[in-house]
């Protein structure tokens, strides 16, 4: 086994999660630009719904999967209706706060209906895992990274090719001129929340799987993802996705040189790194507003 | 040949709150016009279009189209009814590629759009050559051609324009207001332009108001106005 290799294999296995939830943050910003801070959340709720519905109600793994990600695809709808859009006009603090907030309500939701208790979805042995280019990858994680990939590819399918992906890139460009042409954007928003929210469930079950749940979960990632949309140019879909590769293996490598209990440090100093000297990320637009936005 | 109006603004009131924009302002177009609106800047002539669109939402008076008062409209049922509107200034998708551009003009269009996007490719060459770059990179000139051919794209009865030739050189103003009288005469679209540029809207128009302060001052055939010595000295050079 060589360590190099598995400290790669390991930075690609947490980037991808962080991809994952990244890519919401990321299509939020592009359109409404906001940051939604209580997309951690869904993450967690993710991962909570389909432990249920697999523990509980003994439902199959991978429609456990399916169900929860489109439950968190309603929740997102739900949370960008009841709590982002009647502040639409509002200042840009105020929907800053409101996401915090929420993003505290359904910690406390979590903790008071399914408890502090750390879950997993494991019950056997860890498998033993296989030996690829000297990196020891377990099937979890081989399956981590192939679901990310197929989810992907779904994602560029939908907004190069259908209409309403078309849409959404255009609302994004240019608000005022989508609706202009007679685009619903109020639509498109919603839709914007609710494939932002089934991606991020995505990844909080795959990390459930691989680890374990808690309600404070959606935290860390949470700002590690938003790391992620800024070191790639926030509102740049493709751009989250190199971010949160890049701050995956920077945290995974940078563990062979410094204390691991300092891992989680790493993509704090990135992103103070990031906003100092470039704020406009890797493949930022480089808009004034957009820079702006960031330092606000 | 008896005149058929196509667009009939009575007694319009606008407001940004609290300040009141349009003070009963009346103008009406018919169909196949050609009508410009001119005046100095604060008159109120993009408020105009922007109420014929339905993007304001506090006025009172009556906006006839095709008979029809469509005061309450929103801008989306504005688009189904045949009115298409270019907003001032670079209003294409930057980051999507001009064929994309135009495909969206038709967003709300079903079925397939191809005889469309050739007749504007046929019209604007330019952006044939240029269909799959992203329409960001293009020129100003160019990105203009893919604002209005993309308003084309659902061959609307009526287009409104914004002061399409904001910031362009002599030589694609010119280039942009052929096209517009060549849409027109081809194609029996009717357009209401918003111009700062009196003396090339007048002259290509069939007809033009002048607004001051949100009200009517002057309106007649455009060539009319151009030898008109009041417009003369305030709009063309002549004064001020």
């Amino acid at each position: 086994m060589s360590i190099v290799a598995q400290l790669i294999a390991n930075g690609i296995i947490a980037g991808s999660i962080y991809a994952l939830v990244a890519l919401g943050y990321t299509m939020v910003y592009g359109i409404l630009k906001f940051i939604n801070f209580a997309h951690g959340e869904v993450y967690m709720l993710g991962a909570y719904f389909a432990y249920v519905l697999a523990k509980v109600y003994h439902v199959p793994i991978v429609a456990a999967f399916i169900i929860s990600m489109i439950l968190c695809a309603i929740v997102g709808v739900i949370i960008e209706r009841v709590a982002y859009r009647p502040l639409r006009k509002s200042t840009r603090l105020a929907p800053l706060i409101t996401a915090i907030a929420l993003s505290i309500f359904l910690q406390s939701l979590a903790l008071l209906v399914w408890g502090s208790e750390i879950r997993t979805f494991r019950t056997g042995e860890i498998s033993k895992g296989h030996n690829i280019l000297g990196a020891i990858v377990t099937d979890t994680q081989l399956m981590i990274i192939a679901t990310t990939i197929v989810l992907m590819l779904l994602l560029w399918l939908f907004i190069k090719k259908t209409k309403l992906g078309k849409a959404m890139r255009a609302t994004a460009d240019n608000l005022e001129v989508a609706k202009l042409i007679g685009i619903n954007t109020d639509r498109v928003i919603a839709t914007v929340f609710a494939i932002g929210s089934a991606l991020a469930a995505a990844g909080g079950i795959l990390i459930g799987i691989e680890q374990n749940l808690e309600p404070t979960m959606g935290v860390t990632i949470g700002i590690k993802a938003f790391t992620a949309t800024v070191v790639g140019g926030i509102g740049n879909i493709w751009g989250a996705v190199v971010g949160a590769l890049l701050i995956g293996l920077v945290e995974n490598i940078g563990i062979w040189f410094i204390p691991s209990g300092y891992k989680d440090a790493i993509a704090f100093v990135i992103l103070v790194i990031m906003l100092i000297f470039k704020p406009s990320g890797i493949f930022g637009s480089g808009r004034e507003e957009d820079i702006r936005a960031q330092g606000e | 040949m008896v005149e058929k109006r196509l667009l009939d603004i009575r007694n319009l009131d606008s407001w940004y709150w609290p300040i009141q924009i349009l003070h009963g302002v009346n103008m009406h177009l018919n169909e196949g016009e050609i009508v410009s609106i001119i005046g100095p800047n604060g008159a109120g002539k993009s408020t105009v279009l922007k109420n014929i669109f339905g993007l304001i939402s506090k006025r009172k008076g009556h906006i006839f189209y095709k008979g029809k008062n469509i005061i309450k409209d929103k801008a989306s049922d504005i688009v189904k009814k045949g009115i298409t509107f270019v907003p001032q200034g670079r209003s294409v998708f930057p980051s999507m590629t001009v064929r994309e551009n135009l495909e969206l003009g038709a967003y709300i269009k079903k079925g397939d759009i191809e005889a469309e996007m050739k007749e504007i490719f046929r019209k604007f060459p330019r952006l044939k050559e240029r269909q799959s770059q992203k329409a960001g990179l293009l020129s100003g000139g160019e990105q203009q051609m893919v604002a209005i051919g993309r308003a084309l794209m659902l061959r609307p009865k009526l287009m409104l324009l914004d002061e399409p030739s904001l910031g362009l050189s002599p030589q694609i103003k010119k280039m942009i207001f052929e096209k517009v009288v060549d849409i027109n005469k081809n194609e029996g679209i009717s357009f209401m332009i918003v111009e700062q540029n009196a003396k090339i809207s007048l002259s290509l128009s069939d007809r033009a108001y002048v607004l001051e302060l949100g009200r009517n001052k002057l309106d007649g055939p455009g060539k009319q106005l151009l030898k008109d010595p009041k417009i003369q000295s305030i709009y063309l050079g002549g004064g001020v």
